[in-house]
């Protein structure tokens, strides 16, 4: 169904102001029914199997059930995402199993100073077609017959 | 059991207007749309916007995983590096047939390397060849290309991290972010012929109308999935091959306010591991593999392969055979009766092993090494495609035992990828560029005030992550231009907030007027609904416009029948449906589908030759005539025009000019 998610790990985020799989699903598919207070995908069929809700979700509550229509029963691939890196199983059908595990980044989560350092460029600059970051001469300023 | 005439959705939207706020904004700049040019056009703006200006970014999903590269990417595609914009521009050019904006992509690949630098900066794992690791690229660090224009990275945060960076942009330059805004129309001004002066969506969290007036925007929400039949046939249709949230906002959007369009009769049916449509560049480029048909023949060196690709000379000839060519060739085979197309995976993971055997390492190295390849192949599927890893785990494959069919998938819109349809923008105002491809602000539609980016310039491909991230940047600063030189502008939005309030809530009002009238919600005369609109698109643009069922033939007689079935699916969109946010949300996307496909299909009938055999042909053209438009040749661009006060579509070639010689 792609996504699915587990009623016994569910809490519904404990009723905070984000559940964090309808926060995140890039197409509006996770949502909150708060009378049981579990996150449900309402519209399978429209699951990217992106899995931005099953590496968000604190609890772990998240797996996808691979689609029915292409895919035999029994295959499961599930991450752990960490801060720095990500682990990944991989179950087949057959029960062999692969575990993975990569780099995600090199820098602490919300350590980036997008401007810091960077160049204020003065505000005759833009005429130019330099972009912020950009010096002149070089590259970011050639012209195709630099290269007749 | 209830009967099942109830609305279904968790979030309900609200019949009753009058409970339903506008909450009107006003901007200098807005940018519409939250993928990499999007985030690249949020950290750009920053820099350039006058002091004091008021900016927002409008997203219908969040930020941090919204856009193409939501899931990762195990590559970046444009990284120029050590190559020239010129060859970049050769590239390009033979790829997609001859017919590109080569002021564009020149002005790309010049800019482009300084976004990848940024991207590791802020801590995206860019791979480096052996003994440069821990060196940045702006270090000398030597990247492990797998081909002349491909970098490897380990990609899964890619979004998140570039995305992070775009956020903390903007509220470091005390710019708004709106998160779950469905931007659904942009509005012209009413006093100020052809030009922008705001935008309409709505929440998809809560019953609010949001009206944005503005002087000028960046429209670039991606491009179109779901428009043609998919190859699976129930739920998998999730799997598409592009995002698919990608609806065609962008260019249904900007079309009717009359934007000028360009080659929208290209489309892209990429070639990939069946079913789970994994990527097959790393395949191609790092394992080297090979594809076979089904008697196990390197097709592709096959006599017969070489004479169709003759009759598509030049670019049949040319060192890198155009992808879509590759795919003339296995739809050839496959017609033949010769399929299936098969990736032989294991037989080139066994020839690295060989050489290493060969090279004197001994089993215990030789089983690291292994470890090492095995890893990598899964995790090009890990980074940015799960549900093939997903699949081949379903189907016990493992590649280095047994090979992978190879599949052309449904065909889609984009102009960021290998595609390039889109919207007509103005080139850099340089000398160089000619006259008749600028109109003083780079990146701007022929709308005054309404640039694009990414997948919606047309008519140059290739961009990629990469790519479009320096596109947005190159579209805000211009954006930036415009704001300053039309400073005194109080955009006027032509229709009032309860007019289009009305108009956009009119699904809702038309469902809960009607759902009791059956026992059913989903089977009613009197309404229909996004998913029904949908499925009938899917159905008549594969039947008759091209799709994977008729190997993507189709001609004139075909497409007569197929705009017959669009102007009546229009027709029926008037009574669209929808009892909850999110199926308002899907309506509205639906709509976009359907001008977005509606224009593809006029391109396509206007365009007699087979511009890009493998992706579609026409019975009645199959040539690819490489006249020039000077000789009253195809070898132009087909620009097309939706006039907002007529109604009417008109379709014309315009002049391609070469700057850049062979």
């Amino acid at each position: 169904m792609p996504s699915f998610v587990n009623p016994e790990k569910c809490d519904g985020c404990k009723g905070g102001e984000k559940t964090a799989c309808m926060y995140i699903c890039p197409n509006d598919l996770m949502v909150l029914n708060p009378d049981e207070m579990r996150a449900y995908n309402q519209e399978p069929d429209q699951c990217w199997e992106c899995y931005s809700c099953v590496k968000i979700c604190p609890q772990g509550a998240i797996e996808v059930r691979h689609y029915a229509d292409l895919a035999p029963m029994g295959g499961y691939v599930q991450p752990m995402r960490g801060t720095d890196s990500i682990m990944w199983t991989v179950k087949f059908r057959n029960g062999n199993m692969k575990r993975f595990k990569f780099p995600i980044r090199t820098t602490a989560e919300g350590s980036i100073k997008p401007y810091e350092g960077k160049p204020s460029p003065d505000a005759s600059a833009l005429d130019n077609e330099l972009l912020f970051t950009e010096t002149a001469g070089g590259r970011p300023e050639c012209k195709p017959s630099d290269f007749d | 059991m209830a009967l099942r005439n109830k609305p279904q959705w968790e979030l309900l939207a609200e019949p009753d207007l009058s409970k339903v706020p506008v909450e009107e904004h006003e901007y200098d700049a807005i940018i519409v749309g939250g993928g990499m040019a999007a985030c690249g056009a949020a950290w750009e703006i920053g820099k350039w916007m006058p002091a004091g200006s008021k900016v927002c970014l409008v997203d219908k999903a969040a930020l941090e995983r919204s856009g193409a590269v939501a899931q990762g990417l195990s590559a970046i595609n444009t990284y120029i590096g050590e190559n020239t914009p010129s060859d970049y521009v050769r590239m390009v050019r033979n790829d997609l047939m001859g017919i590109v904006r080569e002021d564009l992509i020149f002005d790309l690949g010049r800019h482009v390397d300084d976004s990848v630098h940024h991207f590791e900066e802020w801590g995206l794992p860019i791979w480096k060849q052996k003994g440069d690791e821990g060196k940045k690229l702006t270090e000398g660090g030597k990247p492990v290309r797998t081909g002349k224009w491909q970098i490897m990275i380990n990609g899964e945060s890619y979004k998140c991290i570039v995305a992070e960076a775009a956020k903390a942009a903007l509220e470091e330059m005390g710019y708004d972010l709106h998160e779950r805004v469905f931007i659904v129309k942009l509005l012209l001004d009413a006093n100020k012929e052809n030009t922008i002066a705001g935008a309409v969506g709505f929440s998809v969290r809560e019953n609010k109308v949001m009206l944005y007036k503005t002087k000028a925007m960046i429209v670039a929400c991606g491009g179109a999935v779901n428009i043609f039949r998919p190859r699976s046939t129930d739920e998998g249709k999730g799997r598409a091959w592009y995002p698919v949230w990608n609806a065609g906002s962008t260019y249904a959007m900007a079309m009717q306010v009359g934007a000028e369009m360009t080659m929208m009769e290209n489309r892209f049916t990429p070639s990939r591991f069946k079913d789970g449509y994994g990527p097959v560049g790393a395949w191609f480029l790092l394992f080297k593999a090979t594809v076979t048909n089904g008697a196990g023949e390197h097709y592709v060196k096959s006599d017969k392969a070489k004479a169709e690709l003759d009759k598509y000379a030049p670019y049949g000839h040319a060192a890198v055979t155009p992808t879509c060519l590759r795919n003339h060739l296995m739809l050839f085979e496959m017609k033949e009766g010769r399929g299936p197309i098969f990736m032989d995976t294991a037989a080139a993971l066994k020839a690295f092993l060989d050489e290493k055997k060969a090279s004197g390492m001994d089993d215990k190295q030789l089983k690291r090494y292994w470890k090492e390849l095995e890893s990598e192949a899964w995790e090009d599927f890990l980074d940015m495609s799960v549900g093939q890893a997903g699949l081949w785990a379903s189907m016990n494959i493992e590649p280095e035992k047994v090979g992978s069919e190879i599949m052309p998938t449904e065909p889609y819109m984009l102009g960021s990828h290998s595609g390039c349809c889109g919207i007509w923008v103005s080139g850099p105002n340089e000398d160089w560029v000619p006259d008749d491809y600028k109109w003083g602000y780079n990146r701007m539609t022929t709308v005054n005030g309404l640039f694009t980016a990414g997948d919606g310039v047309g008519a140059s491909g290739h961009k990629f992550s990469s790519g479009s991230h320096s596109e947005g940047r190159i579209a805000a600063k211009a954006m930036a231009r415009y704001v300053r030189d039309n400073a005194d502008f109080t955009p006027t939005p032509a229709q009032s907030a309860d007019e289009l309030k009305a108009e956009l809530y009119k699904p809702v009002v038309t469902y809960y007027e009607n759902y009791k009238k059956t026992t059913d919600e989903m089977v009613n005369p009197n309404y229909i609904k996004p998913r029904h609109m949908m499925e009938r698109l899917m159905k008549y643009t594969d039947e008759y416009g091209g799709g994977w069922s008729p190997y993507y033939m189709t001609n004139g007689h075909l497409l007569e029948i197929v705009m017959k079935h669009l102007q009546m699916l229009r027709e029926d969109a008037e009574k669209m449906a929808a009892s909850g946010l999110h199926e308002l949300l899907r309506a509205w996307e639906n709509l976009h589908r359907i001008w977005t496909v509606e224009d593809h299909l006029r391109h396509i009938q206007f365009r007699e030759e087979s511009r890009y055999p493998g992706f579609y042909y026409r019975g009645d053209f199959p040539q690819c005539d490489d006249k020039d438009f000077d000789e009253g040749g195809w070898k132009c661009f087909v620009n097309s025009k939706y006039d907002p006060k007529s109604g009417e579509w008109t379709c014309m070639k315009k002049k391609c000019h070469k700057i850049i010689a062979d």
